[in-house]
This record gives structure tokens, sequence and C-alpha cells, in this order.
């Protein structure tokens, strides 16, 4: 199909685009790399009359600084694949990426239009919420930072405001003795996840036991979720090895399972789902495990 | 909706063209400069017979806007072949290995291929197939797509071992 017809415009500074934003109001939408706004509009599942192109608001590259990675919105995802300081500091997200569509997308894909998006099988957006990432927001009225834990509320819609843009995506530098892992159940590689998991463990400071774990969840609601840190607190003071491991790690599984609802579609029941959550979540669990102890070692 | 003039370069060639804001790039280098070689498949950048190389990086022509193409250099499958139409090597590989059936995922395999060998050089097999996951193919069954994308790969590393391939 064809889009309907929009009229375009090219920010050259996100203060432009801002301004662009308010102006245009409810019609107009934020251009970032497009691989999922263009097949909305070639759908017309979306018809704004206004695109605001930012790709030429920005040429900052990844960096360092405070303790967190910070991650230009514009950021492709081959670039996240790629990167030193992405792959060094939060490798969880350059895993998980590679799950993300293909090539071309990956080129053109950007880290802030992913999590803008809020796309509830998001295997950015579940390890952003994993990783107790933040995202920096610019509107009319300033900038902002907004934890990704508040960024989404349902299917496609996330609590920025009307004019505002995410600017840089803010990823706490993964630590010593801290373990992650990423799974997820697609029908065909490169495929939206039918469910996925991003799992991170971090062990006390004698690095014999877990200190603290967060598992965030993808297909499993109307948003990318953050397991309830009660189901996980029973895996504090405890390791993840041998058989009675494996039991801990299962039943904290089955408990986040439990706390689901997943709703069908065409690809897969809720039950179904509640049953990928269950294996796939232990399986991360004890994966981020381990990579935990051998960071530790 | 108003239309505009931009210039596209495309496979070493500047054309001015009057494009809508919501013309993509595969309808303009298909419908207006009548490049058989970028195809409309899906339109959803899933099944790649759309792409080009924009600066040098596969994407998807659909799912870029024309106007976003505008001052950068495009090259579609053409641009690859010699003086005189002259076949790339990866196209004779994808002959001799009869990895091209109807043809209309062709040019989107060759230059999604040829992206991973400059960049990989010499991919494993499970590679090529990962990176070729967004090109789908109906005839071929994708193994002797796979067989000449690797004939290729050995060929250029052992033409000129410790360079990127053109």
């Amino acid at each position: 199909m064809v889009a309907s017809a929009f009229e375009y415009v090219a920010a050259g500074s996100y203060d432009e685009a801002v301004r662009l934003l308010a102006d245009g109001g409810d019609e107009a939408k934020i251009l970032a790399g497009g691989q999922s706004l263009m097949p909305m509009l070639n759908l017309r599942l979306a018809h704004p009359e206004l695109l605001i192109d930012i790709n030429m608001a920005d040429e900052r590259q990844p960096s360092v600084a405070d303790g967190m990675l910070r991650l230009p919105a514009l950021t492709r995802h081959r670039v996240l694949l790629e990167h030193d300081l992405v792959r060094r500091h939060c490798p969880l997200l350059a895993e998980a990426v590679r799950h993300v569509g293909n090539v071309r997308v990956r080129n053109r894909g950007t880290v802030g239009g992913s999590l803008a998006h809020a796309d509830p099988t998001s295997e950015i957006g579940s390890c952003a919420l994993a990783t107790g990432a933040h995202v920096a927001v610019r509107g009319p009225d300033g900038d902002r930072t907004v934890p990704v834990s508040e960024l989404f509320v349902s299917y496609w819609t996330t609590a920025l405001a009307e004019s505002e843009i995410i600017t840089d995506v803010l990823i706490p530098v993964g630590r010593p003795r801290q373990g992650w892992s990423f799974h997820e159940m697609v029908r065909r590689t490169s495929d939206f996840a039918i469910v996925a998991v991003a799992a991170m463990v971090e062990l006390n400071e004698r690095a014999d036991t877990i200190a603290a774990t967060r598992v965030a969840l993808a297909g499993v609601a109307d948003r990318v979720t953050l397991a309830d840190p009660e189901l996980l607190a029973g895996l504090a003071g405890r390791t993840l090895t041998g058989s009675t491991g494996d039991e801990a790690a299962d039943a904290a599984a089955a408990r986040i399972a439990g706390s689901l609802e997943p709703s069908a579609d065409v690809h897969a029941s809720g039950d179904y789902r509640r049953r990928l959550v269950r294996v796939l979540t232990a399986r991360a669990l004890r994966e981020a495990y381990a990579h935990a102890a051998g960071a530790a070692a | 909706m108003t239309l505009r003039q931009i210039v596209l370069s495309v496979n070493d060639r500047d054309h001015e063209v009057w494009v809508l804001p919501s013309d993509t790039l595969l309808d303009v280098l298909h419908d207006e400069l009548g490049m058989a070689d970028v195809r409309y498949g899906c339109g959803e950048g899933v099944c790649g017979t759309c792409t080009v190389l924009l600066d040098g990086e596969p994407v998807n022509g659909c799912l870029t806007l024309a106007l976003q193409a505008a001052g950068r250099q495009v090259t579609t499958l053409r641009g690859l072949m010699g003086p005189g139409e002259a076949m790339h090597p990866l196209q004779e590989c994808f002959l001799r290995r009869g990895a091209s059936q109807c043809g209309f995922c062709t040019p989107g395999m060759v230059l999604t291929a040829l992206d991973l060998v400059r960049r990989r050089g010499q991919p494993s097999r499970e590679e090529i197939r990962y990176a070729l996951v967004g090109n789908l193919c109906r005839c071929t069954g994708y193994t002797k797509i796979l067989d000449a994308v690797e004939e290729y790969a050995g060929q250029a590393a052992a033409d000129a071992p410790g360079e990127v391939p053109s």
C-alpha cells in the first residue's frame, strides 16, 4: 500500500523539532529511524499530516560519564551491536539488539525511536527496564528525565507529553558481580517476539550469593513489564547452581508467570505465553547468575 | 501537498526529480527513474526486494523517504556492474550456483550479501544466513544463495588477501 499524503520538515536541532511539534499538535509526528513509523504509514495504520525528521538534529556518539552509559536517541541499532562502550557497559543490550529486525532495519532504526514507539514486544524496551535505564526528554518547558519504568503506558503509548522528544537514553554501567541474560521466542528470526525476557542478577560483595535480581518481560501485556520485585525477593541470599538452584529459578519463574495475564492473539494463546515466561525466565535467571559468578571470579 | 525538486545521486549519476514529501525512495527509483532493479515487495521492510545502499549501507527503499536521500549516494544493483553492464563477481557466483530463479529477490540478496562480505571478509555460513534473514526468496530454498555468497567470499579473500572487496 501507499501512505496517505503528508508534509515533511527536517529539524536541524531538538529545540527546533520541539517547536515544530508544539505547532503541529496532534497531526505532527517525529520521524527518527522510521523502521516502525514508515510501515505504519505504508499500511495506513497512522496518518499524520506532518513528519518532523530529526535525523539531522544530533550527531553525538555513545559516551560514558558518572556511571552512566549515554546513548544519544539517534544511536542506530547497528551501533548498539558494534560499539565498544555498549558492548562493555551494557552487553545485555548489545546481545538483545541482534534479535531486532534485519540488517536494513538495524542500519536505520534508533534506540530513542524504539522506546518512543513503545511496542509491547520490544527487545530494547525490556533491556531498558531490566537495567533501570532513564530517558532524557526535551519539551517546550525544558529538559527532564523519566525512568523507563514510568515511560510505557500502554500499546504504543508513552508518558511523554505531546511536544516532548527523547534525546538520550541513560543506562547505569554494568557493575562487577553483575550478570545478564536475554532470551526470546519468535516464530522466525527477526520477527516480533512472542515472549522476550531480559534478566539481571547481581551478587553480594563476597560474590557467593544473589543480592538483587531484575527481570523485564516483553509480549506479556499492553507494554513491556518489569516483574514484581516481591516475586524475586526469595532469590536473595541464594545461589542458582545445581539442582536446588534449578528449582529456585523455576519457582521464581513460576511465580512471575502466575502473576501475569497475557492475552491471546493469532500467534499464541495466553496460556502458551505464560508457559514461555516460566521456561525463558528460569533459563535467563540461571544464565544471568552464571554470568555474574563468572564475572566475579 | 507540495512537490519539491531534489537531486538524487544514483549509481554515480545525478537525477533532478520532483517528489512529494510522502514519496518513498522506492517510489522514485522505480516509478520515476524506471529502475527495475529496485522492487516493491512488502512495503514493510521485511522482504528485502527494495534494498539499496544509502552511503554504502543497505536500507529499505520502501521505508526511506526520497527527500531523505537527497544529497546522499544511492547505489542499486546496477551500480555494482562494470562497463558494458559486465556482471559483478558476486552476480557471477549467483549465476554459476543457480542462486537465482525468478530473480525478483536477487538485487536485494546481492546488495545485502556484498555488504556482509565487505564488513566481515569471510563470514561463516551461519553469519550469511543471519545477514540474509530479511531477504525472502520463494524459489531457491536459500541453499544455493548461501553457496553463491560463500563462494564469492572465498574468492574475494583469495584474490585480495587482507583487502576489502569493492
